[in-house]
């Protein structure tokens, strides 16, 4: 238990009662069993907003003992406003230790971005998701998409793909692309760029998914297929970053941000993975995620 | 010979249910057979039931009563007044055209087209059935810039070979053909006579309509005289 | 050979036996109530809507089979049953290219259904709407039938797209346009080869024609029997329009209060109408 001083009550280990926490373990449990499935939680209050990182909340507070490690980052960053509050917060609640080394910890919570360094089977990786539901996009009633995903009714997701392909000459799609899970369920990878959607597939960790607001649980769990969609003739692609350099380690196979100068014009370009880049900064020694995409970079860079 | 059609006891009567029940006796126990290879002439007065006894046999019209046995390749011998739908349409598509004396056809398809169509089974056959086709209305004398034009815009003497070029083309067993030569001139008359004695050659039996004498003249084995539904006499040619 | 005992049972595409739908409650009496005799489809006990009621026909292989009857008789509602668009009250449908016609297609799985629907049947709706995807351009539409059927090759669904709009003489160059903003007889062209994408076996029409203008009615007739003749589709066709009917179909059913009235050759029902009311129908034609 830990002390709140401010009302003189005690809250439950990790805010979370008992019971909703089991809750919530079973349901990550069925997350787990059926790869890309969306399970309905409880989806209890907590003392932030929903749309705020709820659902993430919600499955680290679940499954965090106190020998965990946790890492909080929020579109690569360990520094951001939201990743520290959500740190300080799991930590106050649980008193787990606390790290910026992806190597060290046990879960990391992360809010749109898978990090660059390679997860190893002893590590849980949750994500916020904002919309867990792929196909609202071309469906607007839940009973209806429920149904889609029963039936394997994809076409109008592949349409979407088409229409984007004829109007733009490319599936323009940047963050969130859908894959396909185990072959069978389309999933919303969360808002993860292009960058990071081959490394959900055949991984080593376990991927969990928390949408709060939307009261949904999914899972990925280690080496399971997942293929973002494409046509035969239309291929899937990663953000390219050949013509950039990183400003400070002159790195470009990652994932990178866009820097615009003070002057309005100029623009520089960063890796996005905060802790990727202090490794590098310090000429660390990384084992990154390996994908066929960034195989083909690498490949072409020797 | 065998006999490709008999009729026994052939009654027809239309009830007009919307007219307080009316009914018009319009065929009363007609008797005739016709072998294979025969041309059978229908003469009688307009009115007399010549046209409706046509379309009976077809099977536009459905009988009241009696027989009609006819000798099938596809299902032997088979009583037209009983057979279901479907042994009517295959015999349609198979052995038994009629031919109206008004030509019908479908909107924007060619002279040529729609003669090929009757034989096109699949797309692939056209070329060689446009041959056949074109060859048949050249024989019937249809001016060749009317070839690719569209027969709804034509003459009735034009629209008449189109109709007897589509009735013959794909030599039916049995032929049942209306006023033939009603609206052609003494030379096409001729052709179209030759035409159908051809088909006779091979075996087609033919149910014909004409007010012609020259037509029955030429074609008829035997002349069947209507009147009033009924008939009159059988005249042996 | 002989087929003297020529079984007409083993040849149909489709078997449609007591097909029945009615909205609302209903008890045992409901069907004896209504009906062509008593003049109403409304059952005076329950008020319940017998929309059609022991509807039975067999379809054979690249026949065409017309449905024709007033407004409220009953026609859409067969086609929409038969396409899984409502739910039957009663009655059995079987489909020869589906598990070859041993089972009822309307106890079969949604998953099923879809595949009959995405595989082996097509629809053209009244309104383009109905089966057009407005947000979509035409290709994406057709598209969408050729995705249904696991084909995921842009280059070749264009492809087929393309081959389909020639077909249905839609300009190619718009494929890639909205729908929304082609005349009701291009629209209605879409929904053609969209229905057809698939190579279905079995097509429904409903009411293609009624929204059009005479000569653009007469293009789209043209179309149908153009690729009945060239694709051999067995096609249900249900219109009001006895002018579709005699140019379309080779065989016609009556309906009248949801229940068939007379059924027979397209040219006998047209030419000697047996029931009153289709007498009554004939007599009424321009």
């Amino acid at each position: 238990m830990i002390e709140n001083k401010k009302f003189n009550t005690s809250y439950n280990y990790a805010f979370i009662d008992e019971t909703t926490k089991k809750e919530i373990r079973r349901k990550l449990l069925k997350a787990v069993c059926i790869p890309g499935y969306q399970v309905p939680y409880s989806s209890p209050e907590m003392p932030i907003a929903r749309g705020w990182g709820t659902g993430g909340l919600h499955v680290t507070l679940a499954i965090i003992g106190q020998s965990d490690v946790l890492k909080m980052i929020d579109q690569g960053s360990d520094a951001s406003v939201n990743a520290c509050n959500l740190r300080d917060f799991v930590h106050m609640t649980t008193d787990c230790a606390t790290t910026f080394d992806t190597r060290e910890a046990t879960i990391i919570q992360t809010r749109h971005r898978i990090t660059e360094e390679k997860l190893s089977d002893k590590q849980i990786m949750v994500f916020q998701v904002p919309q867990p539901e792929p196909l609202r996009r071309v469906e607007r009633y839940e009973y209806k998409t429920r149904q889609m995903h029963a039936e394997s009714d994809y076409a109008k997701m592949w349409l979407t793909l088409y229409e984007a392909y004829v109007k733009w000459g490319d599936v323009m799609q940047g963050a969130g692309y859908p894959v396909m899970v185990n072959g069978r369920y389309i999933m919303s990878p969360s808002p993860i760029p292009r960058w990071d959607v081959p490394n959900l597939n055949n991984s080593e960790c376990l991927y969990l998914f928390g949408a709060g607001r939307e009261k949904r649980l999914y899972a990925v769990p280690p080496h399971t297929k997942v293929e973002p969609l494409e046509f035969e003739d239309v291929k899937f692609h990663v953000e390219d970053f050949s013509n950039v350099k990183c400003e400070s380690t002159g790195y470009n196979v990652a994932y990178m941000d866009e820097m615009y100068q003070d002057d309005g014009v100029t623009k520089k370009f960063y890796v996005n993975d905060s802790n990727f880049l202090d490794k590098l900064i310090e000429k660390e020694e990384v084992v990154q995620h390996s994908n066929k995409y960034i195989k083909k970079i690498k490949d072409a860079l020797q | 010979m065998a006999t490709i059609l008999e009729v026994t006891n052939l009654r027809k009567c239309f009830n007009l249910h919307i007219l307080n029940d009316k009914k018009i006796e319009a065929l009363i126990d007609v008797n005739f057979s016709m072998e294979e290879g025969e041309i059978v002439g229908l003469t009688g007065k307009s009115g007399s039931g010549k046209s409706t006894l046509m379309k009976t046999i077809y099977r536009t019209y459905l009988a009241s009563s009696g027989e009609m046995n006819y000798l099938s390749k596809t299902f032997g011998k088979i009583n037209l007044v009983e057979a279901d739908e479907h042994q009517i349409l295959q015999l349609r598509r198979k052995e038994i055209t009629y031919c109206s004396q008004f030509l019908k056809v479908i909107p924007r398809v060619t002279a040529i087209d729609v003669v090929a169509d009757t034989i096109v089974k699949k797309e692939s056959d056209r070329p060689l059935a446009r041959e056949i086709s074109t060859d048949l209305i050249k024989t019937l004398g249809l001016p060749p810039e009317l070839w690719d034009a569209f027969p709804s815009t034509f003459s009735g003497g034009e629209q008449q070979r189109i109709n007897i070029a589509r009735a013959i083309i794909a030599k039916p067993r049995f032929l049942l053909v209306d006023e033939p030569t009603a609206s052609l001139d003494t030379k096409t008359k001729d052709i179209v006579i030759e035409l159908i004695l051809g088909l006779k050659k091979n075996g087609t039996s033919v149910l014909l309509i004409t007010h012609d004498e020259y037509t029955l003249q030429r074609l008829s084995d035997k002349t069947i005289h209507l009147q009033h539904g009924q008939i009159l006499e059988q005249v042996f040619a | 050979m002989h087929f003297n005992n020529h079984n007409s049972t083993h040849e149909w595409v489709l078997k449609v036996e007591n097909l029945t739908k009615i909205y609302g409650e209903h008890t045992e009496n409901t069907l004896a109530n209504t009906g062509p005799s008593k003049g109403t489809n409304i059952c005076p006990e329950t008020g319940s809507i017998v929309a059609c009621a022991n509807i039975s026909f067999e379809l054979f292989p690249g026949e065409v089979l017309g449905i024709v009857g007033e407004s409220g008789s009953g026609k859409s509602t067969i086609v929409k049953q038969l396409f899984f668009d409502l739910d039957v009250t009663m009655g059995s449908a079987l489909l020869r290219p589906f598990k070859n016609g041993e089972v009822n297609i309307f106890e079969e799985s949604n998953q099923k259904k879809r595949f009959m629907r995405n595989h082996l049947m097509g629809m053209v709706y009244q309104n383009p709407r109905d089966g057009l995807n407005f947000a979509f351009t035409s290709g994406g539409n057709i598209a969408e039938k050729l995705l249904m059927a696991d084909l995921f090759h842009v280059g070749k669904i264009r492809e087929r797209a393309a081959e389909l709009l020639d077909k249905t003489e839609v300009p190619v160059a718009r494929m890639d346009d909205l729908p929304a903003y082609f005349s009701g007889g291009m629209q209605q062209r879409v929904q053609i080869s969209k229905a057809i994408a698939n190579n279905p076996p079995l097509l429904f029409l409903d009411e293609v024609t009624s929204g059009l203008d005479v000569s653009v009615q007469a293009r789209v007739l043209d179309l149908i029997r153009g690729l009945q003749h060239e694709l051999g589709i067995a096609m249900i066709v249900v219109s009001h329009d006895l002018s579709v009917i005699r140019m379309l179909t080779d065989r016609t059913l009556v309906l009248k209060n949801g229940r068939i009235v007379e059924r027979g050759l397209t040219d006998q029902i047209l030419q000697d109408p047996q029931h009153e009311y289709t007498q009554l129908l004939v007599s009424s034609l321009l």
